[in-house]
């Protein structure tokens, strides 16, 4: 589902060249778990935006759903990303704008989708994850643990093959980022989507099959994680 | 689509306030060009619909005699209706107000006139008393209003009592307010003019003879053969398609100017909303990147944000063409007494859409300078703010490219408008130097906060200083808006004070301000006596021979003048070269060598004769010879300055006059600057003394009245003994100058008005913005324990350092403006004063700081945590 091969990536900058991720490679399967790990500054989210075309290697490639994402220009990655992709970010990210109901809608908007059925489906999703009734809220009316569950249902509603999580329980308390794993490792099995995250929480990292650890722009190790049988993922002890 | 145009409508829910705050910025601008050009829509087609009216005839046929027995039994021969009209300029004497005198312009009509439109008076009946002929007058509104005249009142002309039937509102082709204020217009009937005495003494007298011509003559045809047949009688010509033609050609310039004028003001408005829209999009970056994450491409997301910047185009353009609409109405009565005319009010909706459209291009294109920038935004700011910093910076080509292509625009909306290239792209010019000059002052002022930053100063002070060079600071569009409005204003109110400053201080000091005209040879004596006795003697004297051209340099004027030469143009003598210059006249009018002007050779030349210059002249070139030597065939004459361009004449060349029938030889021996700005009598050509001595000659007298009171009574003593001589006060000269000025100065600031409005919108934008900008800071300044008090004099230290320095730096720009244009146009000293000039900064910095803590009031009166809910 995801390659990754000999990724490099180097900034230009007012002191010289910076490589902050260096020929890195991996392969994902199907419905695999992936979490990467690091010091802050090692690379991690660098990775992550590469991984879902947000932005060009240096070096290397990248193929997303059989797709090599390196050739395509930025609107072909868009809607690479659209047809494919699932974002959790850990500051949420909802469009102030719109409410939690529109926000979840919008991927399937960007294709052109519309009408009852999608509307439905939406509704759905913001029940699945216990928000039903605060479908016509604006982020602003909302927590912060309820922001990012919306921003899950939105991750979600194009069924992506593969989600991509940024620190998703960074900006949340202990229970709510318990609730949160659960939920996205909940609808990760039920979806059967891949799922790559990238966090400091170890015990969130080895609830995925695989940890792959960074520093300094380079991968130093790729160990198995001790998830659970069916889902993927452990009970989430905590260390 | 569908997602675009959802999109765009959710996206704006939280600032369609804003928004719409924005798009007012233009709203005047539209309003004002749609208006004008709505109104002259309905100017033209009151000039189409009453045109004969325009004239009152078909043809008027001007001379400085009565038309002549042939020229007359050649139009009654086709059949033509006649009314005749005599006028010249004298003193009447208003009994009613303790005999004070005033200049007015006598019209003896007789016969039918107007043959088209309507002679209005008031009360209604005047015209029928009028017409029924006798000692009556019909006398100008203003007139009777000054002198407090009602009907049955008397009032004295030359020997003659007349009795006032009403009070004269409107004659067809004239505008009352223009012929009002320098002398006044008083009809009286044909008849009644002998009794007057005045015409035998008179010497500027005016003969019309108006015309209705059979249906089945063209007047073209009667002017034409006239021209031809009689060129002896040297007349003039006026026809309804000339006069159509002079008046659309003087309302395009007015409506040329205008727009330009409400130009600005869209101009002004549209660099405040892509200031806005500038912040406006860094707000929305985060937004963007996360739809970008999800999917929309880079073209979706700036779609988004066009249709957002289309509509508020839209909803400017369509509320701004609705208040033009409304404005229009309101010009015919700002325009009352300008206009020769009626206008009926009617919209013009190919004006209204042109307006609109202009507004809707200048809006999209500022909107979309500061949306690029969209398009350049990454996904990856989603996941790291900082990247935010980084985007948009190299160069983008699109952006050049809008940016070109909003200076040729604004350039060739400058040239449609005043339909002249050069014009066109001056005024782009002055704005592109207006605007280069703000900017280059905002960014030093931005530069100098810095660099010589008041550390010693109290924290408050130290906070609003420091406003000015932080990021997103608003000093550049503050010190443009603000001082682009001052700049005009000032520049208005400059000019007028030059003219009436000018005018002032030539009738200053021990210079004459009182000139008497139409002095016969035998009534020198008695007036310089009787103004001796007033106390007023006669400082300056000068003969006045009257005469024409009859040849140049060895060449007839008939044949200099060739078939269909033209008429001269009725009006002073400076204004009778910018008449013809302005009329664009070919430069094959200058007669049939093409190098003279026809005018100079048409004219009647009032010349005088003495032996020194005077203190309005400086010789230019040559000797100013005070004395003709005995005996000479050829007599050396002193011409001014300007004649002599006109004439194409070099030292040396012969001129032979005409004096009242005597051949006379001259060769131009000196040439002199006048300044005819001066009360002072000054000649076109100076004779030298011991040649004119014995020519019939009248004279004009200047004195020197040291109040009002004191200038009235020689006056009336001057016009009781001798009623033929006509006095101009330096007084109705100044009133006649601010009254015009007054006029047309309304109307352009009325326009200005919108610019100096668009800046405070623009303000209240800016600020506005500028909350939004500011708002995490001031909360976060609250939550540290600020008070709002501190809070509102950090703001009123930067609102008052930009609107001292914006102030300023648009007087300075009027200063220099007026500099321009009193030494370009006027020709005169530039007036500066001093206390108005601060008055002026002290009332833009009262307004920026109005406006400032009016805007500002929510976000320091509420709570934080509130503010930060609400705002965010």
């Amino acid at each position: 589902m995801l390659k990754v091969q000999r990724l490099t990536k180097t900034y230009r900058t007012a002191g010289g060249p910076l490589t902050v991720l260096k020929e890195v490679s991996f392969e994902l399967g199907a419905g695999a778990s992936l979490a990467i790990v690091g010091p802050s500054g090692s690379g991690k989210t660098t990775l992550l935006g590469l991984c879902a075309g947000l932005d060009q290697p240096s070096g290397g490639e990248v193929w997303l759903a059989g797709q090599a994402i390196g050739a395509l220009d930025e609107d072909a990655r868009a809607l690479a990303r659209n047809a494919h992709v699932g974002f959790v970010f850990q500051n949420f990210q909802l469009v102030p704008t719109l409410t939690a109901l529109e926000n979840v809608l919008v991927p399937l908007e960007l294709r052109g989708d519309g009408g009852a059925d999608v509307e439905a489906e939406g509704r759905r999703l913001l029940e699945r994850v216990g928000l039903a009734p605060r479908a016509d809220h604006y982020p602003v009316q909302l927590s912060g643990g309820e922001q990012q569950r919306v921003a899950l249902a939105r991750a979600f509603v194009n069924r992506p093959k593969i989600l991509f999580c940024d620190e998703p329980t960074g900006n949340l308390d202990g229970d709510t980022a318990h609730a949160m794993v659960e939920l996205i490792f909940g609808l990760n099995q039920e979806k059967g989507a891949t799922l790559v995250l990238v966090t400091h929480d170890l015990d969130l990292a080895r609830r995925c099959q695989r940890i792959l650890r960074l520093k300094g722009g380079a991968v130093v190790s790729d160990e198995p994680g001790t998830p659970t049988e069916h889902a993927g993922c452990t009970e989430g002890e905590k260390t | 689509m569908n997602f675009i145009l959802k999109m765009a409508w959710r996206d704006s829910r939280a600032s369609r306030r804003r928004l719409v705050l924005f798009s007012l910025s233009v709203v005047l601008g539209i309003a004002a060009l749609v208006a004008i050009g709505s109104f002259s829509a309905n100017l033209e087609r009151a000039i189409e619909q009453q045109a004969k009216g325009l004239l009152g005839a078909d043809l008027i046929v001007t001379g400085r005699a009565a038309l002549g027995e042939d020229a007359t039994a050649y139009l009654t021969g086709m059949g033509a209706v006649v009314a005749r009209e005599v006028s010249f300029s004298s003193m009447m004497v208003f009994p009613t107000a303790k005999d004070l005198t005033r200049l007015v312009n006598i019209r003896a009509t007789e016969g039918e006139f107007p043959f088209y439109g309507d002679l209005v008076a008031d009360p209604v009946d005047a015209v029928a008393r009028f017409r029924r002929g006798g000692a009556v007058t019909l006398l100008e509104e203003t007139l009777m209003r000054q002198f407090e005249v009602k009907p049955g009142d008397v009032v004295k002309l030359g020997q003659t009592t007349f009795t006032v039937v009403g009070a004269l509102q409107k004659l067809p082709g004239e505008a009352s307010a223009i012929s009002a204020t320098f002398a006044p217009r008083a009809l009286i009937s044909m008849d009644a003019l002998e009794g007057t005495g005045l015409t035998a003494k008179t010497v500027l007298v005016r003969h019309r003879t108006q015309l209705k011509l059979p249906e089945t003559v063209a007047p073209e045809t009667v002017e034409r053969e006239m021209r031809r047949r009689f060129r002896g009688e040297r007349l003039s010509f006026d026809t309804v398609a000339e006069r159509k033609r002079n008046l659309s050609r003087a309302l395009e310039n007015i409506e040329g100017f205008l727009s330009l004028v409400g130009f600005v003001a869209l101009f002004l408005g549209a660099i405040g909303i892509a200031s806005a829209i500038h912040v406006y999009v860094r707000q929305k970056i985060t937004t963007v990147a996360v739809l970008r994450c999800l999917g929309a491409s880079a073209r979706q997301s700036f779609a988004v944000y066009l249709v957002q910047g289309l509509a508020l185009g839209v909803f400017g353009a369509v509320v701004g063409a609705a208040l033009g609409l409304l404005i229009q109405i309101a010009l015919p009565h700002l325009l009352r007494g300008v206009l020769p005319f009626e206008v009926d009010f009617f919209v013009a909706w190919t004006a209204v859409g042109r307006g609109g459209l202009a507004g809707l291009v200048i809006c999209v294109l500022f909107t979309v300078l500061p949306l690029l920038a969209v398009r350049k935004v990454s996904p990856l700011v989603a996941l790291r703010s900082a990247i935010a910093e980084t985007t948009g910076t190299a160069p983008d080509p699109w952006r050049i490219a809008i940016g070109v292509f909003i200076g040729v625009a604004v350039a060739a909306f400058a040239i449609w408008q005043t339909q002249s290239l050069k014009n066109g792209l001056g005024f782009a010019g002055m704005l592109a130097v207006g605007f280069a000059t703000l900017g280059g002052l905002a960014q030093f002022i931005a530069w100098a906060a810095r660099k010589w930053f008041p550390r010693r100063l109290p924290y408050v002070a130290r906070q609003g200083v420091a406003n000015l060079y932080r990021p997103q600071n608003r000093t550049v569009l503050l010190i443009l808006s603000l001082g682009l409005g001052t700049f005009l204003m000032l520049t208005l109110f400059l000019a007028r004070s030059t003219l009436l400053n000018e005018i002032q201080t030539s009738g200053g000091g021990a210079r004459p301000n009182l000139l008497f005209f139409d002095i016969q040879d035998d009534q020198i004596e008695p007036l310089a006596k009787i103004a001796a006795e007033q106390g007023a003697p006669v400082l300056v004297r000068a003969p006045i021979v009257t005469m024409r051209i009859a040849a140049v340099k060895g060449r007839k004027v008939e044949q200099l003048l060739g078939p269909g030469g033209r008429g001269e143009t009725p009006g002073g003598r400076r204004k009778e070269v910018r008449a013809e210059n302005d009329d664009g006249e070919p430069r094959g009018r200058r007669g049939n060598d093409g190098r003279i002007a026809g005018w100079t050779l048409r004219r009647e030349y009032r010349s005088t004769f003495r032996g020194r210059l005077e203190s309005t002249e400086k010789l230019v070139k040559g000797d100013f010879i005070g004395r003709a030597p005995a005996g000479a065939a050829v007599i050396p004459i002193s011409m001014e300055q300007g004649l002599v361009e006109e004439m194409s004449l070099q030292l040396g060349d012969e001129i032979e006059w005409d004096v009242q029938g005597v051949p006379m030889r001259t060769r131009l021996a000196s040439i002199r600057a006048v300044e005819w700005r001066r009360l002072e009598p000054n000649f076109f050509v100076v004779f030298p003394e011991g040649v004119l001595e014995g020519a019939p000659k009248f004279y004009v007298a200047a004195v020197r009245a040291a109040t009002p009171e004191h200038s009235a009574r020689v006056q009336r003593a001057v016009v009781s003994a001798l009623p033929s001589v006509t006095a101009i006060d330096l007084a109705l000269v100044m009133q006649t100058v601010d009254a015009i000025f007054s006029k047309v100065a309304f109307v352009i600031q009325f326009m200005a008005l919108f610019t100096v409005l668009t800046g405070v919108i623009v303000l209240v934008g800016a600020v506005m913005t500028g909350r939004f900008q500011r708002i995490r800071e001031t909360v976060l300044l609250r939550t540290l324990g600020a008070t709002r008090r501190q809070l509102t004099q950090i703001m009123l230290v930067e609102y008052t350092v930009l609107g001292v320095l914006a102030a300023m730096a648009g007087g300075l720009l009027a200063i220099v403006a007026n500099g321009l244009l009193a030494k370009f146009i006027f020709h005169l000293r530039p007036a500066t004063p001093p206390l108005e000039l601060i008055l002026a900064v002290v009332a833009v910095v009262a307004v920026t700081l109005t406006t400032g803590l009016v805007a500002n009031r929510g976000i320091t009166s509420h709570p934080p945590l509130e503010v930060l809910r609400q705002e965010t």
